[in-house]
């Protein structure tokens, strides 16, 4: 005998699916069920020009840890394949310290200044963030450049006598995405210091504990769920980066976008590139689970 | 919001008759439609023509293979042709519509590609070499050895432009094998001596004509009139011909099968045969074209500019590629794609 | 007490390298529009004040066609999604959880977690099957993507802004009889209004800035302003790029000005 309450619930429960629906059915069509299509893809063969075959294959899986000499015919290991994919991890995992480094004492100087100061600066960070990643990839560019600002000025001061080559090399990438992905770092950062009971500190030192001691072992622990947040957010991002590689990189230095990009233009490997594609979601989705339970257990013992 | 929905309606139609009048979309290589061109066209014709950009005949293949792009007109190269042929991506023309179909240069009428040019009017013409910067190194650059085995002064300073057709044609050139060949011997070691050189090179990218005037990149395999229009902006860059072997190349525009305009294709195809309109072509970027009598509308620079005017004694070397067989076209792509990674 | 606190917090280097951080995120921006006003043709030798390139930009037409069509995009994009986003945040905030709320959760942040190049290619494969199967080549595939994935971007300031609600103004509303719609119309929506015009600025300028998705969608002769200006920083480098930054630069100051206003806790 349904009673009131389960009444209630049930249209509740319609109310919420039917509110829902409109933003469900846009989703589904032009976001998330096309992914499923991608994943179809991937088993299936490269048609001889681009597109595919329907023809079930699992060439395209094996393919992006193995491939075949085309001379000898032996399977060995892709070693240029590892090479690009840890390119991206390394570069994405060097993006993230490297954000974390400037970015935490910028996260701690907003949140440590008065409430006017501090929504000015707050301001300050998001404009770069919400700014045209063209525009900032390439305002990065120009300074890079051996034509560029830095060169232009170096020479001018004498300090070296022939240009600095820095674009389209791996460093170029790091700089690019970190300078791109940094204010990503510094708002949660933010976030999570500004909750921060700065008594705590006080209590630190008053029992005589160093500066240092007192970061590491009363702020940081406090801050986790923000520093966690700050990385995914700059990890996620920058692992699947495709804009500043690309013009950063010189086509030479490819991350796994560009490679993706590439098996549907020339590299004419669609299933690969779809393949890829669901590695690259795989390698992402395990990172956010490694977030929410990090989260979680921090919440549990906070 | 009634009013809003009946204006977003309205933008969405307008999109859509905006396309059934007058309208041509080309599908051709950045950096290689002249504007003035454009212009003088629906000047004297009314029709707008919308050029979407791409950089090499592969990426071309594949987003009209994958359909649904759009375009009316596509501009392949010469061994490519077949491919879009064979696929049936291309439409045979009408010739009824082409008039001035007998101003196309003799010399280039009866291809192998296209014989009596049933398919595809002649675009441009030229070869692939060496663009290297004299100041970055003034030795001999008629050779492919400058990207496949690099002199010191260039090392890390060299782009290879990612045309899988050119760059495996000069290398299996250069190890004294043919383009397309099928010998795993020769393929074999033009594949090490392209890995061996990769990491001499500092990258793989297109837009050099901007990147070697700017001094970005040094020196690099390019197409001779961009080499040419980038020393018109530096005097510096000069153009070399690899006596080992360089490919020549044709460019031709093709109607696509599935093209929607396919009156106002035929009527631009009529307009650029004109002598005078394929001078206008050649002067934008700088390339010879295939049309008979153009010459006095050519930029006078042109006609004794080294990347133009091939020297005697290294014009045997260069060879307009075939479209390679499926094998050897497999091995191509190993090879490439070994590489590009 | 309170300065203590303050003087306490500072922690050694941390304000030099805060200091240091906002110059250098600061720095090539302002290098960039610095240049944008050069006089000469180099993007990187100054040689004069000059507003020539601004004029030049905009008579080229293609930046003109692509600057066009990236605001439509944006515009109709961002009401779309705004619309949809409210829906679902009146659906799913300050209610009873109910089963498979997770997933709706889930699918409505999809576009923030997953990268923007699986997306886009697998939107070009669906889309291309249809382009081929209809014929259909209009704004319209454009306009779905950019709708789908700013859901997140609008969804997120208006549900903050639904739980910052004081949920007595509704009971009260109800207590005098008003039916849901009327409550919703005159109790609800306008305290809403902030946030959805927050979410409906972030929407636009997330439609506005998107490169990736554009690139892979678009058909013949449809770039976006963004599509556009990556061809030419790749093959063409001028100091319009410039310019063309310079004012995407200003509006995105413009929306973002406006959207701190709009978000500022009532006092």
């Amino acid at each position: 005998m349904p009673t009131a309450e389960d009444k209630a619930s049930a249209r509740n429960a319609r109310t919420v699916w039917l509110l829902s629906a409109p933003a469900l059915v846009l989703l589904i069509l032009a976001a998330s069920g096309p992914l499923l299509i991608v994943l179809v893809y991937s088993f299936l063969t490269p048609g001889e020009y681009g597109n595919v075959e329907w023809a079930f294959s699992t060439k395209a899986w094996v393919g992006i840890l193995y491939s075949r000499d085309i001379f000898d015919g032996t399977w060995k290991l892709a070693d240029a394949h590892l090479t690009i994919f840890w390119r991206s991890v390394k570069l994405s995992l060097y993006t993230t310290l490297f954000a974390f480094i400037a970015g935490f004492p910028t996260a701690w100087f907003i949140a440590t200044r008065g409430p006017r100061a501090r929504t000015a600066l707050l301001f300050l960070i998001t404009i770069p963030f919400w700014t045209n990643l063209l525009v900032r990839t390439f305002a990065i560019n120009q300074i890079i450049r051996n034509e560029g600002v830095l060169n232009t000025l170096l020479l001018w001061l004498g300090v070296i006598d022939t240009p600095l080559a820095i674009i389209y090399t791996d460093f170029a990438v790091f700089l690019g995405m970190t300078y791109v992905y940094l204010p990503l770092m510094v708002l949660p950062l933010f976030a999570s210091i500004d909750r921060f009971d700065m008594r705590l500190l006080e209590a630190g030192y008053d029992l005589y504990a160093s500066r240092w001691q007192v970061l590491r072992r009363i702020v940081v622990p406090v801050v986790k769920p923000g520093i966690i947040a700050g990385s995914i957010l700059v990890f996620i991002p920058s692992l699947g980066a495709y804009v500043t590689p690309r013009i950063l990189g010189g086509g030479r230095n490819m991350m796994i976008g560009n490679f993706i990009d590439l098996q549907f233009g020339a590299g004419r490997n669609w299933p690969l590139g779809a393949s890829l594609s669901m590695t690259l979601l795989l390698i992402v989705a395990v990172a956010l689970v490694f977030y929410v339970r990090f989260a979680n257990r921090e919440s549990r013992h906070g | 919001m009634k009013r809003l929905l009946s204006t977003v309606a309205v933008l969405l139609a307008s999109t859509a008759i905006a396309s059934a009048e007058g309208e041509l979309q080309l599908f051709n290589w950045g950096d290689y439609t002249s504007p003035e061109l454009l212009e003088k066209f629906q000047a004297e014709t009314g029709i707008k023509v919308t050029v979407t950009d791409y950089d090499s005949n592969d990426t071309a293949l594949a987003k009209v293979e994958a359909g649904g792009g759009g375009y009316d007109l596509v501009v392949p190269s010469a061994n490519y042709v077949q491919i879009y042929v064979e696929k049936g991506l291309i439409q045979e023309l009408d010739l009824s519509k082409l008039p001035n179909h007998a101003n196309i240069a003799p010399e280039w009428l009866d291809v192998p590609w296209d014989p009596g040019r049933l398919y595809t009017i002649p675009w441009q013409w030229g070869s692939v070499g060496m663009g290297v910067n004299s100041d970055a190194y003034d030795g001999d650059i008629n050779t492919s050895a400058i990207f496949l085995d690099p002199p010191a002064e260039l090392v890390g300073k060299i782009n290879v432009a990612p045309e899988m057709n050119d760059v495996l044609s000069l290398a299996l050139m250069y190890v004294g094998g043919e383009a397309c060949t099928e010998d795993t011997e020769v393929l074999k070691k033009a594949r090490d001596a392209l890995m061996a050189a990769k990491p001499k090179w500092q990258s793989m990218d297109y837009g050099m004509t901007t990147k070697l005037a700017s001094n970005d990149v040094m020196a690099s395999t390019y197409w001779n009139g961009a080499i040419f229009r980038a020393r018109l902006q530096n005097d510096k860059i000069k153009y070399g011909y690899p006596k080992e072997g360089y490919p020549l190349w044709m460019d031709s525009v093709a109607l696509l099968s599935d093209a929607k305009n396919v009156d106002e294709a035929h009527q631009f195809l009529n307009f650029i045969m004109e002598p005078e309109n394929a001078g206008l072509i050649s002067a934008f970027a700088r390339y010879a074209n295939g049309i008979t009598g153009s010459d006095p509308f050519m930029p006078a620079d042109m006609a004794d500019a080294p990347e133009i005017l091939i020297p005697e004694e290294l014009q045997a070397a260069g060879h307009f590629l075939p479209t390679c067989s499926a094998k050897a076209l497999e091995y191509y792509t190993a090879i490439w794609t070994e590489l590009r990674k | 007490m309170a300065d203590r606190t303050f003087s306490i917090a500072r922690l050694p280097g941390f304000s030099t390298i805060a200091v240091a951080v906002f110059v250098m995120l600061y720095l090539p921006i302002v290098l960039l529009v610095m240049f944008s006003f050069n006089a000469g043709s180099s993007p990187a030798i100054w040689e004069g004040f000059s507003l020539q390139w601004y004029p030049r930009a905009w008579s080229n037409e293609l930046v003109k066609d692509a600057t066009l069509r990236s605001l439509i995009i944006a515009s109709v994009a961002a009401v779309i999604s705004t619309t949809v986003a409210t829906m679902a945040a009146l659906g799913t905030t300050r209610r009873a959880r109910t089963k498979g709320q997770s997933f709706i959760y889930l699918l409505i942040n999809q576009p923030l977690m997953v990268p923007e190049i699986v997306t886009a290619v697998a939107l070009l494969i669906f889309f291309a099957s249809i382009k081929v199967a209809t014929g259909y080549q209009g704004l319209g595939y454009l306009i779905a993507a950019h709708s789908a994935f700013c859901i997140p971007f609008a969804y997120l300031p208006i549900r903050a802004r639904l739980e910052g609600m004081d949920l007595t103004l509704e009971t009260a509303a109800a207590d005098l009889y008003a039916t849901p719609w009327r409550t919703f119309r005159h109790v609800t929506l306008p305290i809403l209004m902030p946030g959805m015009v927050a979410g409906l600025m972030l929407a636009f300028i997330t439609s506005l800035d998107d490169v990736v998705i554009s690139l892979f969608v678009k058909s013949a002769g449809q770039d976006t302003l963004p599509t556009y200006m990556l061809g030419q920083i790749r093959r063409n480098v001028t100091v319009e790029v410039n310019a063309i930054s310079t004012l995407l630069l200003g509006l995105t100051v413009i929306m973002l000005s406006g959207f701190f206003v709009l978000t500022r806790k009532k006092d």
